[in-house]
């Protein structure tokens, strides 16, 4: 993947911290400390008790992928960001999130162990989680 | 009106056009709807319910004030429920509660679109960040396709599925499709074409995806009183079951659908089950999604839907469940990218006897099954089942 920075995603008060966390390495993700529940993407409520006691929990930033699709092509995306490996990660906390896998796509598999990196946007204090794979790292 | 008050669909009109670049969305709206009322032969002033959702060109401003303020409707009775192409499955099932409660006799439901037009690259387009949930997704580029792309690659690595079965779901509907004239693509495919056609989000091929096209369809669904003025065979609303789904605080699971509650009450309502459906309309925005409706709606076990599609199930007269037998959104027509009426009209054909000779079933119980919006995020599924006037 080459498109850097990668375009500002719409910043709410309840995901702000996410998203700024990202721009300082690191991967937060949701709590709840009534029944336990981690869970992605931010929420202010607890969607399975609707708890309001949810805290921020930063994640190891590991897991592996639970799927992926390679995107051949793709009206309005830089061409030369593709192909684009789009999955879910299944993090070792237990929340699946959607993201990129940067990486040829022929490392990458259902149940590839990937680690997070974080790309730059647009905006200095905005950066947005992808991954790779760990093996590729070592 | 009684809780089990029978419930009709009166009218079904599917827009013959496939690309309509000298009309406007509205003008749509209003030839489908003459067309079924025409179809049911009932004046627009019987009209005193009406339901519609996902006018794209007027996004967020008001579907059905719009549409209803186009056609002149004055109605009673109104519903904008929006499931992405599955909404007007549901919206059978709307019409036939607000009709048992005495809200309405007669209920029209409109869908129309020209997306096809408006040069729209359905399922393969980047980002649009609508809804706070595009961050955490479309900023990744996960397109329509590498999205329903990776359901089928988690179906294929938990159950063995192969590319060779989904291609089976495109083979049945281009057969089917042969026999329609106003199909986008009426040749016939083999395994091997789909399987060979380019790969757009893998696993998915160009031709595991539907067309994109302009047009639109309508239903007229009517109270048992304002059924007995027709002379017009009837298909009668017999269970109706619709689900929400969503991707579960991070636990999505991209192997099942919504259809697994939304047909378990549509058949509970119905007093029926699987096996007597003669006739399925599942939708068919990609061929994972009809594999998936097939597994969740319980025509075979979770998992085991990749074969119990090889050799010909699907295919109309002979198979075991013909469906889409107009050719579905995979070869006839997905008019404004919302698959779910065209459903309920070739069901409603079936049940009357008036689909393409070639492909018409001898059914009596038919179900047309919708999943809108994506199920690698959030989807809405419908289910209805329908019964012949003769049965």
């Amino acid at each position: 993947m080459t498109w850097e920075p990668r375009p500002v995603p719409d910043v709410t008060p309840e995901t702000e911290p996410f998203w700024k966390g990202a721009s300082e390495g690191r991967l937060l993700l949701s709590e709840c400390q009534d029944c336990g529940l981690v869970y992605h993407y931010p929420r202010v409520l607890c969607p399975d008790c609707f708890s309001e006691d949810v805290e921020w929990l930063e994640a190891d930033g590991e897991g592996e992928v639970y799927s992926y699709s390679v995107t051949r092509t793709m009206s309005g995306w830089p061409k030369e960001d593709l192909p684009l490996v789009v999955a879910y990660v299944e993090l070792d906390e237990g929340p699946r999130l959607m993201t990129n896998i940067q990486a040829d796509q022929d490392v990458v598999d259902v149940g590839t162990r990937v680690t997070v990196r974080f790309k730059e946007t647009e905006t200095n204090d905005i950066a947005i989680p992808v991954f790779v794979p760990i093996s590729a790292e070592r | 009106m009684a809780a089990n008050e029978p419930v009709y669909i009166a009218g079904a009109f599917e827009h013959p056009t496939r690309e309509a670049p000298d009309k406007s969305e509205m003008q749509l709206h209003a030839e489908v709807a003459k067309g079924a009322l025409d179809d049911a032969g009932l004046p627009k002033a019987d009209v005193d319910a009406f339901f519609t959702a996902g006018v794209p060109e007027y996004e967020f401003a008001l579907s059905p004030l719009v549409v209803a303020d186009y056609l002149g409707l004055d109605v009673s009775y109104a519903d904008t429920t929006d499931y992405g192409g599955s909404s007007y499955i549901a919206h059978v099932g709307h019409a036939a509660s607000a009709i048992r409660d005495g809200k309405c006799d007669v209920a029209l439901v409109t869908l129309a679109g020209r997306p096809r037009s408006r040069g729209q690259a359905t399922g393969s387009g980047a980002r649009e960040l609508r809804t706070m949930q595009d961050s955490f997704e479309r900023i990744y580029g996960a397109t329509n396709i590498s999205m329903y792309g990776m359901a089928a690659r988690r179906h294929m690595h938990e159950y063995g599925t192969t590319p060779e079965q989904l291609a089976e779901v495109r083979v049945a509907a281009s057969q089917h499709a042969q026999y329609n004239d106003q199909a986008m693509y009426q040749d016939p495919v083999t395994v091997e074409d789909v399987v060979e056609s380019k790969v757009v989000a893998d696993p998915l091929h160009l031709l595991d995806c539907c067309v994109i096209s302009d047009g639109g369809g309508a239903l007229v669904i009517v109270s048992e009183d304002a059924r007995a003025e027709l002379n017009r065979k009837c298909v009668e609303v017999l269970g109706h079951g619709e689900s929400p789904s969503h991707h579960d605080a991070g636990r999505i699971d991209l192997t099942t659908t919504g259809a697994v509650q939304s047909g378990r009450r549509a058949f509970e309502e119905a007093g029926l089950a699987p096996e007597h459906v003669d006739y399925a309309s599942i939708y068919d925005s990609f061929t994972i999604t009809v594999l998936e409706a097939i597994e969740d709606l319980g025509f075979c076990a979770k998992g085991e839907g990749g074969e119990f599609i090889e050799g010909g199930t699907l295919q109309a007269p002979d198979g075991d469940l013909p469906f889409n037998t107009d050719g579905g959104g995979l070869c006839s027509n997905h008019p404004a990218n919302r698959g779910g009426m065209t459903k309920v009209v070739e069901a409603v054909r079936q049940l009357r006897g008036e689909a393409n000779p070639e492909v018409q079933v001898d059914a009596d119980v038919a179900i047309a099954h919708g999943t809108g919006g994506s199920i690698a995020t959030r989807h809405g599924a419908a289910t209805v089942v329908l019964g012949g006037e003769d049965r």
